[in-house]
């Protein structure tokens, strides 16, 4: 089955990382990554831009509204995700632990398994 | 990387919300920062052993509180320390932390730090010495570095400043709507002002252009408490977008390579993304401000694949209306260039000679007006401006480059 892994920190953290702690912290996943696409598992990487470039679109009638910001104001933001081919829930969780301990500046990863799954081909 | 760094890491990035909520509970700078020291110490042991808490702003208050509380009534002698094991406990009930510090407390907070040091005595490299001391916890050595001063003379800087803010009375009630908006304004042009020294930094890449990062660092924090303020939008928009070209704006002598020339092969895409987002997110609110208008004009240049691409129109309708909004005559200047491109030298330069007698002194000034005359074949006229220009040329590389364009009409 297919899982997201889905990775939340607190970006008043991640954003005071210097370049160089940035460039560290990627090269340590990279390494699980290789792992990962040469057991032919790996799916879509995707890292997004600050929440702070967010806006939301409230489902509201008779029209949506748009609002500044990420869907929830919480403590932990959602930064990106991974898709990872996995056997079972322990194999996804082995996974995110494998990127835990590559990525140990706190945070969390939530698992979740995906339903639809279209990789499209933007340009 | 070690696990200690790391933690360090962490608490530089808990610093500002926590120095700034620890200041509400004691009225008073020193002890503030001081109970932040010590929370940070008791992380340092903590968070190694159980990892980061997952609130760490929530957990350095409570500690950080417990601390100061501590330290004063240590001063004041009123009774006997507490037995430390008794604090430690507190460390672990991080759930009541979460309730008693609600996020919307943070935003005046943090607000509230960083606009003491905005305080109008104070000049205003003081004042960006003393934000990046206080707010982002940078070390006294490393803003001396930045500065090019010695340490010990960053030291006493803001020693001085800080006691002159200490003395001027703090405001700790939470401020009004119209308040809020004057301090953010304060606060917004002092992180502009930090992230220009950075940018005036005569190399790419010493200490004193990480200034622009922590200029960055701060308007995103801004950002993140007031995330709705479209002017704070525009500002980090402007930063990032300005910070995007850093790679490409210097030559491997040091000299800057003018905008029409750089290799935009080398721009930030992912600042100019962000920045091009937060813009288009600020103009949707249809209040404009100077910061929006100066984002949005660097973010004509930052769609631009190559110079020709460049929608003069666009950028000419900009500088109309950041002429109403932050009237002067460099940006009137600015828009005789736009108006060069889309209406010709003719129309430019008749715009040009209105800021004669304001602009004579301006290196830019000669040099656009050179330009335009050059166009229009009046080449012993613009010799002139041209001569003029590189006498009040501010670096060798400005004087070269006029000195090519007067080679150019020989």
């Amino acid at each position: 089955m297919l899982y997201a892994i889905l990775c939340y920190h607190s970006e008043d953290i991640t954003t005071s990382w210097t370049k160089e702690q940035d460039d560290a912290v990627l090269a340590r996943l990279k390494v699980v990554e290789d792992k990962l696409a040469a057991e032919g598992r790996m799916g879509p990487v995707v890292r997004l831009l600050p929440t702070t470039a967010a806006t939301t679109l409230r489902k509201t009638k008779p029209e949506p509204l748009v609002i500044d910001g990420p869907f929830a104001e919480t403590k932990e933001q959602l930064l990106g995700f991974y898709m990872v081919e996995c056997r079972d829930l322990e194999q996804a969780l082995d996974t995110a632990r494998e990127l835990a301990k590559a990525n140990d500046t706190g945070g969390a990863y939530e698992v979740r398994p995906v339903g639809i799954f279209r990789p499209g081909s933007p340009r | 990387m070690t696990d200690v760094s790391w933690i360090e890491q962490t608490l530089g990035g808990a610093r500002p919300q926590a120095v700034a909520a620890l200041l509400r509970y004691f009225h008073d700078l020193d002890v503030a920062e001081e109970a932040f020291q010590e929370a940070s110490l008791r992380a340092l042991r903590n968070w190694a052993r159980n990892g980061t808490p997952r609130d760490p702003v929530g957990w350095l208050v409570m500690v950080g509180r417990n601390a100061g509380i501590d330290a004063t009534r240590r001063v004041k002698r009123e009774r006997p320390l507490e037995d430390p094991s008794v604090l430690s406990t507190e460390e672990d009930s991080e759930s009541v932390m979460a309730d008693t510090l609600d996020a919307a407390d943070y935003r005046d907070d943090v607000l509230r730090l960083l606009f003491i040091c905005c305080h109008p005595e104070l000049p205003a490299t003081q004042q960006i010495a003393l934000a990046l001391r206080i707010v982002l916890g940078l070390s006294v050595p490393r803003i001396a570095r930045a500065f090019l001063v010695s340490e010990s003379a960053m030291e006493q800087r803001i020693t001085r400043a800080k006691a002159r803010i200490g003395g001027a009375g703090v405001p700790f009630q939470p401020p009004t709507a119209v308040e809020r908006a004057e301090r953010l304004a304060a606060v917004a042009s002092m992180v502009y002002l930090l992230f220009n020294e950075g940018y005036s930094s005569p190399n790419g890449d010493d200490e004193r252009a990480s200034l622009c990062d922590d200029a960055i660092r701060l308007a995103r924090l801004l950002l993140r408490l007031f995330h709705t303020d479209p002017e704070l939008m525009g500002l980090t928009a402007l930063l990032l977008l300005q910070h995007s070209r850093v790679d490409a704006r210097r030559a491997a002598d040091g000299s800057v390579i003018l905008l029409e020339e750089q290799d935009r092969s080398r721009w930030n895409p992912r600042m100019i993304n962000e920045g091009l987002a937060l813009i288009d997110k600020a103009f949707r609110h249809g209040t404009l401000g100077p910061y929006q208008l100066q984002a949005a004009i660097a973010a004509v240049h930052a769609r631009a694949k190559t110079p020709a691409e460049t929608d003069w129109r666009r950028m000419e309708a900009l500088y109309a209306l950041l002429e109403r909004e932050m009237p002067s005559p460099v940006v009137t200047l600015n828009r005789a260039v736009a108006v060069g491109k889309v209406q010709g030298a003719e129309a430019a330069l008749t715009l040009v000679e209105t800021l004669a007698e304001r602009l004579d002194g301006y290196f830019h000034f000669h040099g656009v007006r050179g330009h335009f005359l050059k166009q229009l074949g009046r080449a012993r006229e613009a010799r002139e401006a041209f001569t003029r220009a590189i006498a009040l040329a501010g670096s060798p590389a400005e004087a070269a480059h006029i000195r090519g364009l007067l080679d150019s009409l020989a």
